[in-house]
């Protein structure tokens, strides 16, 4: 598929959006958020920041951005319906936990029950965005269980690592934040790898002899495509990224998505000297490193379509 | 309304095609855009159509393939949208441009509410919408229900341009939702056969299969020919060299 540069900044910096207020919701619930305004205007800018770029990125790759907001009424079939209803309500308990926050008064005594609204609509946003490709059957590297749990997860690391470099910045106790922001890196790595394990491996189910229904006849081969240059749907859907690159970059996604971040924060714990810079710099990195994992989630998935072309869908092939 | 319709009429209009017989001349692909570049989808847009690299939008497109095996043969195969039964690119779509007709199960885009998300083409499993990146709104198939039902055309008339067009009659139009249908009764003869089944979308439009090749030459009970004589003389030699 091609990999829209708009599709992967919204759907990064949503993640890092959504990651950070869903676990500012958490501390609120059990009591240890640390009120300090300035702390907390910052990390409701960012995160609130990120999130809302991330939505209008998303609408930058349509043909009438005008008509964007038409895209909430489907919410009854459409993930993607459901993913824009689900990000403008959770601006509601975003707003009243930031103001609580921030500037306190009688919204202060509610952060507790806010809190775990906000974490709860952030959740079901991520899961909207994730559903609107795992629930696309002709794409196979899609469709299957493991995309849910990696968009959570990435999410929850990004916005772990944010939240644990802002802390710092501002000297207040977010107490185990380094240690969640480890764990959640951690489980990340472990669904991302189990996602390539698992879908580099899966059975193709569909064949360019399914496709045509002439497999009873013996195998197909596309002997003259319909078209002498390249169509919207090779340019679409047809996208390829030569193998040793797509290496190359699973490497490259490795090590700044999850394990550069990771030695960082042990080694801001094991020099507290040095802790200020390297927890600051570890989200960054690990940034763009979920920027290109993004970008092959949708340059290595192959489309049905493609059966047409005479290509195969194994990874092998 | 990307619900699909909760009551559904009987008919289910569509196409049959026989890939027996499509010779894989395009025929249908161009009186397609024809008609469609001055139908309810309008404009069906060309980039750079006199480029190196023209791209446009097309309905239907034809593959040739070459199926290897026993009964090895190329088949021509044309491809446009199966009108499905239980079509995602339709509940995928935010807007409620994409919908499918309750009345005769033809799935449609209404250009009007179309943002141009491309959802809906990631959707479909066959290849059938093209977006427009001149319109900025995505395009597909209509069945010609701009003819299908337009009572200022002939009544011979009132079937998809393709199929008006095919010069060896491969493509058929009709209800499908009618057992006793002309298509009906093709697809059940013919043992005709829906594409990518494992997707689960149940395309209304069916293939027929290509018929098994016939192997010997009937018999026509002429005597069998003569071997000629060897010819003598220069011819001869130069016949024996040329041939040896
Ligand atoms: S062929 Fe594609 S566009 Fe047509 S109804 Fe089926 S899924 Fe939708
Ligand atoms: S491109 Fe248009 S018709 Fe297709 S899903 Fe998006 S809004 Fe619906």
């Amino acid at each position: 598929m091609h990999p829209a540069s708009s599709v992967i900044v919204f759907t990064t910096l949503s993640g890092v959006g959504y990651g950070l207020l869903g676990w500012l919701g958490l501390y609120a619930a059990a009591g240890l958020l640390p009120m300090q305004p300035l702390f907390a205007l910052v990390a409701m800018l960012v995160g609130l920041g990120s999130v809302t770029v991330g939505l209008l990125s998303s609408t930058l790759h349509l043909g009438h951005p005008e008509r964007a907001w038409r895209a909430l009424s489907q919410w009854r079939t459409s993930w993607l319906s459901r993913e824009g209803v689900a990000s403008i309500v959770t601006y509601v308990p975003a707003l009243l936990f930031g103001i609580g926050w921030v500037i306190g008064g009688a919204l202060r005594d509610w952060l507790m029950l806010i809190g775990p609204v906000l974490t709860l609509c952030a959740i079901v946003t991520v899961i909207c965005t994730a559903y609107i490709y795992r629930s696309l059957k002709p794409i196979p590297r899609w469709s299957n269980g493991w995309v849910v749990p990696n968009y959570l997860a990435l999410a929850a690391m990004t916005g772990a690592l944010l939240l644990a470099g802002l802390a710092r910045v501002f000297v207040v106790p977010l107490s185990g934040i380094d240690i969640l922001a480890g764990v959640a890196v951690i489980v990340a790595l472990v669904l991302k790898l189990g996602y390539w394990w698992s879908t580099d491996r899966a059975k193709a189910i569909s064949t360019p002899e399914s496709a045509t229904g002439l497999g009873a006849i013996g195998a197909v081969r596309l002997l003259e495509a319909p078209h002498t240059s390249e169509n919207y749907l090779l340019k679409e859907m047809g996208y390829r990224v030569a193998r040793k690159h797509a290496t190359k970059l699973r490497i490259i996604a490795v090590m700044l998505a999850f394990l550069v971040p990771l030695a960082l924060l042990i080694a801001a714990w094991q020099w507290p000297m040095l802790a200020l810079p390297f927890t600051v710099v570890a989200p960054l990195i690990a940034l763009v490193g979920v920027l290109t994992e993004r970008w092959l989630f949708f340059a290595e998935a192959r489309h049905v379509v493609t059966l047409y072309y005479g290509r195969r869908l194994d990874p092998a092939a | 309304m990307t619900s699909l319709p909760h009551t559904r009429g009987t008919a289910r209009l569509g196409l049959v095609i026989d890939l027996d017989i499509c010779v894989g001349c395009h025929a249908c692909a161009v009186n397609c855009k024809e008609w469609n570049t001055g139908g309810v989808a309008a404009p069906l847009t060309d980039l750079k159509p006199y480029d190196a690299d023209p791209d446009g939008v097309w309905f239907n497109r034809i593959h040739s393939y070459e199926v290897n095996g026993e009964d090895a043969r190329t088949v021509h195969f044309p491809r446009s949208c199966l009108h499905c039964e239980e079509p995602a690119c339709v509940t995928v779509c935010p807007t409620g441009a994409s919908y499918k007709r309750a009345e005769d199960g033809i799935v449609l885009v209404n250009e009007d509410l179309c943002i141009g998300c491309k959802l809906c083409s990631w959707a479909c499993p066959y290849g059938a919408r093209e977006y427009d990146l001149d319109a900025g709104v995505m395009k597909k198939c209509t069945l010609c229900i701009d003819r299908i039902y337009n009572e200022h055309l002939d009544e011979a008339a009132r079937v998809p341009a393709c199929v008006a067009t095919c010069p060896t009659s491969a493509r058929h139009f009709g209800d499908l939702g009618d057992p006793d249908s002309k298509v009906s009764q093709l697809v059940r003869e013919r043992e005709g056969y829906d594409l990518m089944p494992e997707m689960g979308y149940k395309p209304t439009n069916k293939y027929l299969p290509p018929r098994p090749r016939q192997r010997d030459a009937a018999s026509i009970g002429a005597p069998a020919l003569e071997p000629l004589p060897q010819a003598g003389g220069l011819l001869g030699l130069i016949d024996r060299l040329l041939s040896g």
